[in-house]
């Protein structure tokens, strides 16, 4: 009997790629595109959908081709995606009406400022969760409602469809303009700021308040269901599973007990904590989110998200060129013993959650003769550490479910010296998921469940393989004295940036249920 | 040649390069096709035209950066482990041991510790014994070493030593029949760079039993998934066949 495996498409910011798994969870293939990156102006940034849609038309034959399998070999396929990019495009002919606009695009600035002095805030963090920010879907699906000609008219009389990437992708495999189904994942509809968190409808009032014609809507749907059948790429094969990265990362991580949270170290790094069946309320900045629906009730989460983690690592080796590889860096940061007394706050572009401090901007504290390239090397990476710590603390504090271990994933999960730092400064074992291609994983997970693949979540749990595991080792008074050296630090971070240049560089204010 | 592209500022067309050198065209292009064959020089796919080469800056610097080494295994490491449910390790010589540069768990779910960092004998591990076959220039000669004895079956002779290594050049691995740890036994093959260089071992671990077949010869079906993530990393590390 010919071997049958789950594929996913993990529709990324920089690449599309598509992974088969077997039964026990283990990739057996993967094949890559990575897409071009637009930035029209300072604080845009924009993708293609149909060269996106290109590249997953090649990257699953690929894979197909690399495992020797063919389309009748794929028991079902599952999407995890980018989440909060937006994209409108024309029902009767498939294309879409502008490039899509991605998560990391500020130009919806304005519109949330608008939001925040008509006193929508509270309605807003009342019925989604989420306070309004500019990294939200909603506010850019009304800039495109109102920056595109037509794009109103035509989402009134039904003929334009709004949609986040996995929405763009099942209206493509399921027959686009012929008989394309219109869906979005619970998961990516619980960032728009449109979806009521407690029903997980789209709710009128918040419709209404963006402005955004119900037609073009999409219809919410769980995580593992079969939402068609693909009629091409994969003809015939159940299109069944979808969620946002970070949610699939959780599953893939098999986070299914409330208390339990993974750690995704990437450019940035995403905490996503199950906290079961309860909304968090979060006074710390967190954002509380809809973790996954694979059953017949939500399991929700709290996230936090830290902005520079990977990217701090390159512009050390880019900008300051004191390495020549991101890996290397674990080199340098191994000839010296300690930081030195060496703090780096990358507060780049303002400080994220908790703290939220958009003003705040990159420091450098400690500096002596005595501090050399391997002491900095140290600060970098204890700068990781430190806001994972923070994330943390404010997951414990906001959930009362205390986090005893972390799983951790992810390209940054290579450095040893920076993953014992963690382990170190949160006081708990971090350990390293075998395959550390939770997103993919986690796709292909629901996908795999709503066909009956995998029976069940024991089942996904027993696939859950260590790699690696850290212990903590760090002395108890020498954490805590470290903790308040960069506590010290951060304070040294704020109020930088003046008031003018807060706006243009920097979030207005933080996603999440702060008052 | 290899200056004169140094000392241009700019990639250089063939006709320069000929020109510049007073070389026939002919003889100018076989020099740089050379070159380019293997990575001193790169060619600019657009413009055909010629610069100094990224693999240059690799000569006269000391091999590869154990880190860069982990990161681009990782992957590779991980499948190895998820193939064959044994524990996976990358070792480099240092000094008159292996270090262990990356280790991944037997996904078994029993309890393991991370040896990351920590330097193993090189007579008594099938890592160690791997680079002393396939890296006799980085390691010291068995004649050097202090042949401890661990285990029983530990080989604390030269003779011996230089037998197993002999064997392990013809078969294009080495291995460890519970030689460190009692019961424990492993396999290890070279990971190789660019011109073919030894610069690294990957090997498996786990019980003996299950590692070796009753001949004690080391399970087909192992070897072929060691051998395959072997030259699957080694080809990211820049070998070519």
């Amino acid at each position: 009997m010919t071997e049958r495996v789950i594929a996913a498409i993990d529709q990324g910011t920089t690449s599309t790629r598509c992974l088969l798994f077997n039964r026990s969870g283990r990739m057996v293939a993967v094949a890559q595109r990575e897409h071009r990156q637009y930035y029209p102006r300072p604080g845009w940034v924009e993708h293609d959908a149909e060269e996106i849609w290109r590249n997953v038309t090649r990257v699953v034959p690929a894979a197909l081709q690399q495992a020797g399998l063919h389309p009748e070999n794929i028991a079902a396929l599952g999407i995890a995606n980018q989440r909060e990019t937006t994209l409108v495009w024309d029902r009767r002919t498939g294309t879409p009406l502008a490039r899509a606009i991605t998560w990391q695009d500020t130009r919806t600035d304005g519109i949330v400022v608008q939001l925040a002095g008509d006193g929508q805030a509270p309605l807003f963090a009342e019925i989604s969760g989420l306070a309004p920010a500019t990294y939200f879907a909603g506010p850019r699906l009304r800039w495109l409602l109102d920056s595109l000609p037509g794009a109103r008219e035509g989402a009134e009389a039904g003929d334009v469809l709004f949609g986040t990437m996995e929405s763009w992708l099942i209206w493509r495999l399921t027959g686009g303009p012929d008989g394309g189904r219109h869906v979005t994942d619970v998961t990516n509809a619980s960032r728009t700021m449109l979806m009521d968190i407690r029903s997980l409808e789209w709710s009128p009032d918040l419709v209404e308040v963006l402005g955004v014609p119900h037609r073009m809507l999409p219809e919410i749907r769980p995580n593992a269901e079969v939402y068609g059948t693909a009629t091409t790429v994969l003809p015939g094969v159940p299109v069944a599973g979808a969620l946002g990265d970070q949610h699939a990362a959780l599953v893939g991580q098999t986070c299914f007990a409330p208390g339990e949270a993974k750690c995704t170290y990437g450019t940035g790094a995403f905490l996503l904590m199950n906290t079961g069946p309860r909304i968090a309320e979060s006074t710390h900045g967190l954002i509380p989110t809809v973790g996954y629906l694979l059953g017949d009730a939500p399991v929700y989460a709290l996230e936090g998200s830290i902005a520079m983690t990977g990217s701090l690592v390159q512009w050390f080796r880019d900008a300051l060129g004191m390495i020549s590889t991101a890996a290397q860096i674990e080199t340098l940061a191994g000839t010296v013993p300690d930081n030195g007394g060496c703090y780096i706050v990358p507060a780049f572009s303002g400080l994220y959650a908790p703290r939220w401090h958009p003003e705040a901007r990159g420091v450098m504290v400690g500096l002596t003769s005595y501090i050399n390239r391997g002491h900095l090397a140290r600060a970098v990476l204890e700068a990781t550490g430190w806001q994972t710590r923070e994330v943390v603390d404010a997951m414990n504090a906001d959930s009362g479910l205390p986090v005893t271990r972390l799983k951790v994933d992810g390209g940054m999960t290579a450095n040893h010296l920076l993953m014992q730092f963690v382990a170190d400064v949160l006081g708990v074992p971090v350990e390293r998921l075998l395959g550390s291609e939770a997103v993919s994983l986690g796709a292909a997970y629901a996908a795999g469940l709503a066909v009956g693949y995998w029976a069940d979540l024991e089942v996904l749990r027993g696939n859950w393989h260590r790699a690696a595991a850290w212990e903590p080792a760090m002395d108890a008074e020498l954490r805590r004295a470290e903790h308040e050296n960069w506590g010290r630090a951060v304070n040294r971070s704020y109020g930088w940036a003046r008031p003018a240049e807060v706006g243009r560089r920097a979030p207005t204010r933080g996603p999440g249920t702060r008052p | 040649m290899l200056r004169l592209l140094g000392s241009a500022g700019r990639p250089l067309a063939l006709g320069e390069l000929a020109a510049a050198l007073d070389l026939p065209r002919p003889t100018a292009h076989g020099i740089v096709r050379t070159l380019r064959e293997v990575g001193f020089v790169d060619q600019d796919v657009a413009s055909s035209c010629y610069r100094i080469g990224s693999r240059l800056h690799r000569l006269g610097t000391a091999g590869w950066d154990r880190h860069d080494l982990r990161a681009r295994a990782m992957n590779w490491a991980d499948s190895l482990a998820g193939s064959t449910g044994c524990a996976v390790y990358l070792g480099v010589p240092a000094g008159a041991a292996v270090s262990l540069v990356h280790h991944v768990f037997r996904p078994d779910g029993s309890p393991q510790r991370l040896r990351t960092n920590s330097e193993h004998p090189l007579h008594a591990t099938a890592l160690g014994k791997c680079l002393l076959a396939f890296a006799p220039t980085a390691t010291p000669a068995p004649r050097e070493l202090d042949l401890e004895r661990y285990t029983g079956r530990t080989c604390v002779t030269v003779a011996g030593l230089e037998a197993h290594l002999a064997s392990a050049r013809k078969r294009g691995c080495a291995t460890d029949v519970g030689e460190f740890e009692p019961g424990i036994g492993g396999a290890a093959v070279p990971l190789r760079s660019a011109g073919g260089l030894a610069v690294g071992a990957l090997g498996v671990a786990g019980p003996i039993e299950q590692l070796f077949g009753s001949g004690g010869e080391p399970r087909p079906r192992f070897l072929a998934e060691l051998f395959g993530a072997a030259r699957e990393i080694s080809a990211a590390l820049g070998a070519t066949w």
